[in-house]
């Protein structure tokens, strides 16, 4: 079943890729889609018939070279099955939504063929994310990570004619390369300390790591620290996060549902995948850890705070993605991982479901993107509105403080916040009120953006006003299937994801859980309080320690957390404040929207003006493009004309054209004239010939 | 005298015979008549005796008191040289009849040299080795001049004549020279004589005067300069014989010379062969730059390939050796299909040899025009033509005797070269509209022409397990 999973959307892309013109472009789109919509049943199977066990799934002997060796192998856990069914759901629900939005693209000529190739390059962008999640070794991994990248540039660029989709294309392409290099490094470091690539034996030698020192840059460092921040730079890269962030917001001149696909549901958290997957070694890399909260704290406060002045559409919802990335990598770094998890599950709903409504608006307003030109579309597209509402409330995070109820976002947020909140460190702290500060902008842009789009007296041209329409059936249906899931898949999935620690583990296969049972009295006692009440989690969580200590090696389970790593339940135990503050700071940014775009349109313009500089820092994204340019781009560009006008075609080229057209025919000509026809000379130069030839050899 | 020495000798004394005999025959019947099928006859008797040569043979036998040597190197040569021969004579025939050339002496001088390059191969003593030289040149320098009434064939052949006759002084000055300090004219006493301990001046200038004559038979620069002209005045079909058999011959003859008489000083003469060898790569690359006339340009591209084929030489291994075998037996195949379509090239029946008549040939005539780019590129050693593993093997010889230098020039000297090879397909496939080329082709032409590039394309395989037989010839050279 998971080979077939696998490798029906790959059979999709190449039918619809190369025989869309023996079978008809129409047929190829069907057969893609049917394709990926069987994957995703299975899919669906696998994660509900899925009993927590690691499996592995030979499918082929991938490499064999000296001592690496590795096999094409499924590997099938709870991690991987989530992301399963994230992936081909979305996939699968893009897919049917792209009939709609690309059925007539005003980018393409009349007459040109251009679905079929989106639907390939989107099954097999699915197909590599799917080779991504199910990798068993590092290499297999950083083959469906570099196959998601090349399909990420083959649909960024899918408007080849338009300039700036193929410079957003090459943006994107370059800047990932940044990041695969640290990805790369990471797996040299680890294949060159364990000679193996593979999982298992990795995960198994981590505790080792942390022992082991390495030198690198000139440097002595820790490996598993080393290792963990290089590999941690290949998730920057892939995910957006601060410093690699650059290329998500321009990633936006793709389709809407490629935004929707690879720049928001899937693509993008690849890298929180990459350090869930690789939490073994993160339990052991302190450092590499923090760093990680860091950045991804700062990420989400950054991209917030962008978000807050973007006027396209599609712009604000990809630093909307950028904060929330930021989000899960605070999680997945304080060591909860489950809540990364959780909170990547139910964003790739809502993320997604936000970006095909903005394609649904977009569609409907004839490819406008700028939201100052929106305005009182709710009664022109009413389901796209609900949609969007659904999903604002959800990313916004909405809900009932204090209880286990209310939309996805505010549960999966809520339980980041609180995990960062109990990590009781520094960079946790730090991390806490970022995030908190973060989700009052992230509520203030959701909001601006629904009443500047839905509310309000329509803006911009009155034609296109007047022509805004509904979308077809195919656009709607994934709409609401996603909003199903927005509502639900928070309140549905808490107790696996988030609950009590019994249950998460159970959830993620992690053997521990027995070893406490059937050993350890005192485990047993506490686990049984445990669900009673919250109190004795405290207890519950030493004689887990001493499970572990006494028990399992990491990569038992799915995840692995450490020992000393209480942070779930600390976030449980937090003060009723912090569980409270998230949705006090939504109430704020809701309120601000609601001032500055429904009560009184003139202050934002007014505000704008009286923080002029600050407006500027913003709409311009902290400048980052431009001290990019001006850092790495200009000089890049250059050194590449110094090289190439100087050195090739100066130094190389004239070395060479001079040899070629000055030396050579010189010498040409002194052969022609020495070939004068006359035999005397002939038999001169034969005997000269013999008198080099005798002195050479009497002398020698 | 025995028996067993003659039997030894068989091939020779069959094809003098025959050669002896036609001539009779020719005379006293129909003359010029006669030529068609003394022709067919000289050919097919050519095969019939590769064949047989390359059936019969086995081990190394010495007829004579070691004067004459049969064993797998001389056995190999022979097969290559009778059967380029037949195939030269085979599309020559065509030529000559349009042209009123078919002489019935014409296949048996033929004949007659290969008897002589025959025992060049084989010869196990100097005056063996000058009495197969000196049959063989006089009959080539009969044919060269063998068009009496054009200046310029025989200009070709009396400039090859005197020549000629300068560097059989320098051969056998050397031979004197090296039979007064070795003792003995036999290659058996010779390499006792010649000890890299001590080594007499005198055997030093005799093993450089030999090799000096030898180096004018292979046109090794610098005793080079008859080529071009030879090659531009004779008619084509003799220009064609003069790019393959002699050549093979010559160059056996070089390695038989060196490793059976002179194995013991191997440095040397590796040195003169080097230097003969760097400087007739790069002589034949940037000379031939200037050429309009596609037969001097052959002649250049010849002296070109033999510094090749001498490179291998130069490595003194037996490894080397066969990659010199190796390169002949490329170099004669590529020579035999472009001289086969050179010989096709016309205007209204008369001759054109200028390069810029094929402007736009591949307009006209595509599958000959590939034919030809694949042999143009292969002559240049492109990958993955054959003609690239040729030269792959002579300069991996060259590396693996520690003259990496040698492999260095030779690298560069292609590299030059490819210029002119490019030049010829560039005006085939992207010159300018000029008059045409007549279309028609013998089909014997035509069928080598095919033959020879479809083997440069399918021999990337295995070369035609070429390489076992060369490998068994080098080591009965070298031990």
């Amino acid at each position: 079943m998971e080979p077939i999973i696998l490798f029906a959307p790959l059979l999709g892309a190449i039918i619809a890729g190369f025989g869309w013109r023996l079978i008809g472009e129409y047929a190829a789109q069907w057969t893609a889609t049917f394709l990926l919509f069987l994957a995703c049943l299975l899919s669906w199977a696998v994660f509900f018939s899925f009993d927590g066990e690691t499996q592995q799934i030979q499918i082929f002997r991938f490499i064999e070279s000296g001592t690496l060796a590795a096999d094409w192998a499924i590997r099938l856990d709870r991690l991987t099955a989530i992301m399963l069914i994230v992936v081909t759901t979305v996939s699968a629900l893009v897919h049917l939504y792209s009939f709609g939005y690309m059925a007539h693209d005003e980018n393409f000529r009349e007459g040109e063929h251009y679905k079929a190739r989106f639907f390939a390059y989107l099954s097999f962008f699915t197909f590599a994310m799917l080779a991504l999640v199910t990798a068993d070794n590092l290499v297999q991994m950083f083959f469906g990570w570099e196959g998601v990248g090349l399909a990420s540039y083959l649909l960024i660029g899918f408007y080849f004619r338009k300039p700036s989709a193929n410079a957003a294309a090459i943006k994107a392409f370059i800047v990932n390369r940044v990041g695969d290099f640290g990805f790369a490094l990471g797996i040299f470091a680890l294949f060159f300390l364990t000679d193996s690539i593979q999982m298992d034996i990795v995960f198994e030698s981590a505790p080792e790591l942390a022992q082991t020192n390495l030198t690198f840059l000139w440097q002595e460092w820790n490996a598993a620290n080393l290792i963990g921040v290089l590999l941690f730079i290949g998730a920057m890269g892939k995910s957006a996060q601060l410093i690699l962030h650059t290329w998500l917001p321009d990633a936006m001149e793709g389709p809407t549902p490629v935004s929707a696909l690879i720049h928001a549901a899937t693509m993008v958290t690849a890298g929180v995948f990459l350090v869930c997957r690789m939490s073994p070694l993160y339990e052991f890399a302190p450092a590499a850890t923090a760093f990680i909260v860091v950045l991804g704290a700062t990420t989400a406060f950054f991209a917030a705070t962008v978000g807050l002045v973007q006027n396209d559409i599609k712009r604000v919802i990809a630093y909307s993605t950028c904060s929330q990335l930021g989000y899960m990598f605070v999680a997945a770094g304080a060591g909860v991982y489950s809540a990364a998890m959780f909170h990547l599950f139910t964003h790739a709903f809502f993320k997604a479901m936000l970006f095909l409504g903005a394609g649904s608006v977009i569609h409907a307003m004839h490819h406008e993107q700028d939201m100052r030109n929106y305005g009182g579309l709710k009664d022109k597209i009413p389901y796209t509105f609900w949609a969007m509402l659904i999903g604002t409330l959800a990313i916004t995070g909405v809900g009932i403080p204090l209880t286990h109820i209310g939309f996805a976002g505010f549960l999966s947020k809520d339980a980041i916040i609180e995990s960062a909140f109990g990590a009781h460190t520094g960079v946790g702290t730090y991390a806490f009120w970022l995030l908190v500060i973060a989700a009052m902008f992230t509520s203030f842009y959701s909001w601006r953006l629904i009443f500047l789009t839905f509310f309000g007296n329509p803006r911009g041209d009155k034609h296109t006003h007047e022509h805004a329409h509904e979308s077809p059936m195919t656009m709607l249906v994934p709409l609401g299937v996603l909003a199903l899931g927005a509502v639900f898949a928070g309140m549905v999935w808490y107790g696996p994801f988030f609950g009590d620690h019994d249950r998460v583990n159970r959830f993620y296969g992690v053997p521990a859980h027995e070893t406490v049972e059937a050993g350890d009295a005192h485990g047993e006692e506490a686990a049984a309080a445990d669900d009673h009440g919250e109190a004795a989690a405290d207890a519950e969580a030493d004689a887990q320690g001493e499970a572990h200590a006494a028990g399992w090696t990491p990569g038992g389970g799915a995840i692995y957390t450490h020992p000393d790593n209480h942070v779930m339940d600390e976030a449980h135990h937090s003060p009723a404040w912090v569980k409270v503050s998230p949705f006090i700071a939504m109430l704020i940014g809701l309120a601000v929207a609601w001032l500055f775009y429904i009560r009184d349109t003139s202050l934002p313009r007014r505000l704008a003006e009286n923080q002029r500089p600050l407006y500027l820092f913003l709409l311009n994204k902290w400048y980052f493009d431009e001290i990019y340019d001006f850092v790495f781009v200009r000089p890049t560009r250059w050194l590449g004309s110094a090289l190439w006008r100087r050195g090739d075609q100066g130094t190389i080229d004239g070395f060479l054209n001079g040899l070629a057209m000055g030396v050579v025919p010189f010498f040409t000509r002194l052969a022609g004239r020495v070939q004068s026809g006359y035999i005397f000379t002939y038999a001169f130069t034969m005997v000269l010939g013999i008198v080099i030839l005798v002195t050479w050899m009497v002398l020698s | 005298m025995t028996s067993a020495d003659f039997n030894i000798l068989l091939p020779e004394i069959v094809l003098a015979v025959f050669a002896m005999a036609a001539l009779m025959f020719a005379v006293y019947t129909g003359k010029d008549r006669t030529a068609p099928a003394i022709l067919w006859a000289t050919a097919a008797i050519f095969l019939v005796l590769a064949l047989f040569i390359g059936i019969n043979g086995d081990g190394a036998q010495a007829a004579f008191g070691g004067l004459f040597v049969d064993d797998a190197f001389s056995r190999f040569a022979k097969i290559l040289i009778l059967v380029s021969a037949a195939a030269v004579l085979v599309m020559s025939h065509d030529y000559m009849a349009k042209r009123d050339l078919l002489r019935f002496e014409y296949p048996l001088l033929v004949a007659l040299a290969a008897v002589g390059m025959m025992v060049m191969v084989s010869a196990g003593d100097l005056l063996v080795l000058y009495m197969g030289l000196e049959l063989q040149s006089l009959s080539l320098y009969v044919v060269a001049s063998l068009r009496r009434d054009s200046a310029k064939s025989t200009e070709a052949g009396l400039k090859y004549f005197v020549l000629g006759a300068l560097s059989s002084g320098l051969l056998l000055y050397g031979a004197s020279l090296t039979y007064g300090y070795a003792g003995t004219t036999e290659f058996a006493g010779i390499i006792g004589a010649a000890t890299a301990e001590d080594l007499p001046l005198g055997l030093l200038f005799g093993l450089v005067f030999l090799v000096s004559g030898l180096a004018f038979k292979v046109s090794a620069v610098p005793f080079h300069m008859w080529t071009p002209d030879v090659y531009e005045g004779a008619p084509t079909p003799i220009t064609a014989f003069f790019a393959t058999a002699p050549k093979v011959a010559a160059m056996a003859l070089f390695a038989r010379l060196v490793h059976d008489a002179f194995g013991g000083i191997t440095a040397e003469w590796g040195q003169i062969v080097a230097f003969l060898s760097v400087a007739s790569m790069f002589l034949g690359a940037v000379a031939a730059i200037g050429q309009r006339d596609i037969k001097r340009l052959m002649a250049y591209s010849s002296i070109n390939h033999m510094g090749f084929a001498l490179m291998g030489l130069a490595a003194g291994t037996a490894f080397g050796v066969q990659a010199m075998l190796v390169y002949m037996a490329i170099y004669v195949t590529m020579n035999v299909g472009t001289f086969a379509f050179i010989l096709s090239m016309s205007r209204d029946g008369r001759v054109v040899t200028d390069i810029r008549a094929l402007n736009q040939y591949s307009k006209r005539e595509p599958l000959k025009a590939l034919a030809v780019l694949v042999l143009m590129f292969s002559l240049a050693g492109v990958p993955p033509l054959v003609g690239f593993f040729g030269k792959f093997y002579v300069l991996r010889a060259a590396v693996d005797a520690d003259m990496a230098w040698l492999a260095v020039a030779g690298v560069i000297a292609s590299v030059i070269a490819l210029f002119y090879y490019l030049r010829i397909v560039y005006y085939m496939y992207f010159g300018e509209e000029t008059e045409a080329l007549d279309s028609g082709m013998a089909p014997t032409q035509w069928a080598l022409l095919m033959v020879a590039a479809a083997v440069m394309v399918l021999g990337v395989v295995n070369l035609f397990g070429i390489e076992g037989p060369a490998a068994a010839a080098a080591s009965a050279l070298v031990d």
